[in-house]
């Protein structure tokens, strides 16, 4: 709706992998899910079971699709510009599936899922077992949660550093502001934190390890990596004079805390584990209160991770093609833009503050009782 | 037939789609307090609609999908042309939706009543301002060189908008109480059959003076034919619903609907968004569509899993056939079990919740 320059120009190819979602994924989810929940007892045990796993695939063939869109923004493939319209032109749809880029998204992406997935299961877990409630069904739960999520954060990392690599062969600019490096080095040390000026001048303090930046992005501890004012002196000459920067201080930190929040839960997962080990129940509080309020870790890591994607690739939306301010609807007024964010961030705030009371809710109620052994299997009752 | 007015045919097949199962799906919201005496009552009415809505809402975003895919100019123009109705239509059904799934998860008359205000408001909102949008897409809306929508919100608003809006909200009240009367035995079941015929007096009159008034400035024989049938199908519709036929009632309906959507789309064509400023700058189906190779790919796409979304959305129809009753749902819910929605309590027999 804000972005009708941008629609015109790469409805083309952009819109393919959309309508894709909606054609295969989303009929899929809605139908399949429906199917499930109101399906007990009406359709034979395995088929109802079919039902939610049907469900699942819709739902990661959806953010397949959505990422090859998106992927195409950051590496755009298998298309053309028509040099009568201007604008871009679909030349193949297996290359626009296939994109480098994508195929190392996705899994980062759904791997980050199943971390936080993780972590929501140790956070419900940890609240009933420091309150000695169901201990038999949250010992096994919170196991499950923390193996997965321990499973998960590590495979999110491996993902992302295959990205990272290839950012820097894709988007150079993104790889140097992801670190705020101005010029060239060999080798190139990565900080975990800086104080002082991220916008070139000269830095106050800071922690570094050294190498590690060129590991990440070549592969090589000695390895190059560019700089931001040597990728800008490259772009001037390419796309024309302008500034190719995005704004570093907020690319410089995010990729930190993406970073620094996934390791964090991954390494809560690695001390659970560790603490209920052999059918240890924990009695450590300090560990419960980090697994519960843990459950944002994985939620801040996912928010700062597509924080830094996105602002990483201005001042482009589609990556060497059409900038942001080329991108924006010539006919929308700002006092309707005011108003569409204003609406929408009210409406999402206020439902994700009903969806997290009734969550806390439910989550204290506990799991529902196990059945008499003979007994009729209790089916969960879902009505609306 | 070129392949971008194939596509033009096959948005419009997804409007009719859409309109033909979202539209009884908005009846339900909009009845919901008006037909229902109590709690029980309100939750058999939800529940016809419980496991399928939110699969018919996807025939909106697959149409929105191709719109983008096979005509980014259309797409561009309309989506930020019609800026504040889109914003409008897409916060009610935000909140029509998580409505559902919030009602029954706090066991309190209150809560209940404000998400019950809130379905309400979510469904007569979109109800009316399709018919609104649809009306004003054939009409032609001003459109500057740059295919560029110059007007505002009230632009929209002009009387025949307004009466395309109230055709919509008639038609799609009319389909739900047909449908509720299809899905639900009982004194509920007699309750939205009587509700049908009365709705049935303002929207007969409603839908011949809008499809005539369409007829008159933007018709052509094929489509005087399948506005005729329209009005044919409608008249057949609410006869049968009379005569207690809700099989067919609602077969007429839904005809109504979709012969209605083949009207107007047939009326656009071969625009797709027609420009009142100068014809010379309307979209239409050439000058808006993506190039050969998108639509290649793209209608290869569409005639693979077209059928089996067809497919597997019927067949949820048929797993879900059974008529429903007020012995169908639970007994109110403990607090507890209401709070999860998981509440581990044997299901009645036969019970579809």
């Amino acid at each position: 709706m804000n972005w009708s320059a941008y629609s015109a120009f790469v409805g083309n190819v952009f819109g393919a992998p959309l309508a894709m979602e909606a054609l295969l994924a989303f009929f899929l989810e809605s139908t399949f899910i429906g199917l499930w929940i109101f399906g007990w007892n009406k359709l034979p045990p395995r088929l109802h079971l079919a039902t939610i796993w049907i469900a699942a695939i819709g739902t990661n063939m959806s953010a397949y699709f959505i990422l090859a869109a998106n992927s195409w923004m950051q590496h755009p493939v298998g298309y053309r510009v028509n040099p009568v319209t201007h604008r871009t032109e679909l030349t193949s749809i297996v290359a626009l599936l296939t994109n480098s880029t994508v195929l190392a998204a996705w899994p980062h992406v759904i791997l980050a899922s199943f971390v936080i997935a993780g972590m929501v299961v140790i956070a419900v877990s940890a609240w009933h077992l420091a309150r000695n409630s169901q201990t038999d069904v949250f010992r096994r739960a919170m196991r499950i949660g923390l193996a997965v999520t321990l499973a998960a954060g590590i495979a999110t990392a491996v993902t992302g550093d295959i990205q990272a690599r290839l950012m820097d062969s894709q988007q150079p600019m993104k790889m140097a502001a992801a670190e705020a490096l101005y010029n060239t080095s060999a080798p190139a040390s990565f900080s975990l934190f800086t104080i002082g000026s991220l916008s070139g001048g000269k830095e106050l303090w800071s922690v570094r390890v050294p190498y590690l930046l060129s590991l990440i992005a070549t592969l090589n501890p000695h390895g190059t990596v560019q700089g931001i004012d040597n990728v800008e002196h490259a772009y001037d000459k390419k796309y024309g004079p302008g500034s190719y920067k995005p704004v570093i201080p907020v690319t410089y930190w995010s990729f930190r805390l993406m970073i620094g929040f996934g390791m964090l839960a991954t390494l809560l997962a690695l001390i659970g584990l560790w603490l209920t080990r052999r059918r240890r129940i924990p009695r450590a509080r300090w560990f419960y209160r980090a697994a519960i309020w843990g459950v944002a870790l994985p939620y801040l890591a996912t928010t700062s991770g597509w924080i830094f994607t996105e602002m990483g690739r201005q001042p482009w939306t589609v990556f060497g093609l059409m900038t942001t301010a080329q991108s924006v609807s010539p006919g929308v007024t700002a006092s309707s833009v005011i108003i569409s964010m204003t609406v929408f961030t009210l409406l999402y705030g206020a439902l994700a503050a009903i969806a997290w009371w009734l969550t806390i809710r439910h989550v204290k109620v506990g799991a529902p009782a196990e059945a008499e052994p003979g007994a009729a299997e209790p089916l969960p009752v879902f009505s609306y | 037939m070129n392949l971008a007015t194939f596509w033009f045919i096959l948005i419009a097949i997804l409007f009719t789609g859409y309109f033909v199962l979202e539209g009884f799906d908005f009846g339900v919201g909009i009845l919901l307090s008006l037909l229902s005496r109590d709690e029980t009552d309100r939750r058999v009415m939800i529940n016809t609609i419980g496991p399928v809505w939110d699969g018919n809402e996807v025939w909106l975003i697959t149409a929105g999908g191709a719109m983008f895919a096979a005509f980014p100019l259309w797409y561009a123009s309309l989506f930020s042309g019609f800026y504040l109705a889109l914003l409008i239509i897409l916060v009610a059904l935000i909140v029509r939706g998580v409505c559902f799934e919030f009602r029954s998860k706090v066991d309190s008359v209150r809560w209940r009543a404000n998400w019950d205000r809130a379905i309400f408001a979510g469904s007569v909102l979109p109800a009316v301002l399709w018919g609104v949008a649809f009306a004003n897409i054939v009409r032609g809306v001003p459109l500057n060189a740059a295919h560029v929508y110059t007007g505002n919100l009230l632009t929209l608003l002009n009387w025949y908008g307004l009466l395309g809006g109230l055709v919509t909200l008639s038609l799609f009240t009319l389909h739900g109480a047909i449908f509720l009367s299809l899905r639900i035995t009982g004194v509920l079941r007699d309750r939205a059959r009587r509700t049908a015929l009365g709705v049935a007096l303002a929207a007969v009159p409603l839908a011949a003076a809008f499809l005539a008034a369409t007829q008159v400035s933007h018709g052509r024989p094929a489509t005087d034919v399948t506005a005729g049938l329209a009005a044919v199908a409608l008249l057949g519709g609410v006869a049968a619903a009379f005569r207690g036929r809700e099989g067919w009632a609602f077969a007429g309906t839904a005809a109504t609907l979709a012969l209605a959507v083949a009207t107007l789309f047939g009326d656009l064509w071969p625009n797709v968004l027609p420009s009142s400023t100068s014809a010379a700058f309307s979209l239409t189906v050439s000058n808006a569509s993506s190039a050969h190779y998108t639509l290649v790919v793209m209608s290869w796409v569409a005639v693979i899993f077209t059928p089996i979304v067809l497919g597997y959305q019927g067949w949820t129809y048929w797993v879900f056939r059974k008529r429903l009753t007020s012995s169908d749902i639970p007994a109110a819910k403990t607090p507890a079990s209401s709070s999860t929605g998981l509440g581990g309590t044997q299901r009645p027999a036969g019970g579809q919740s």
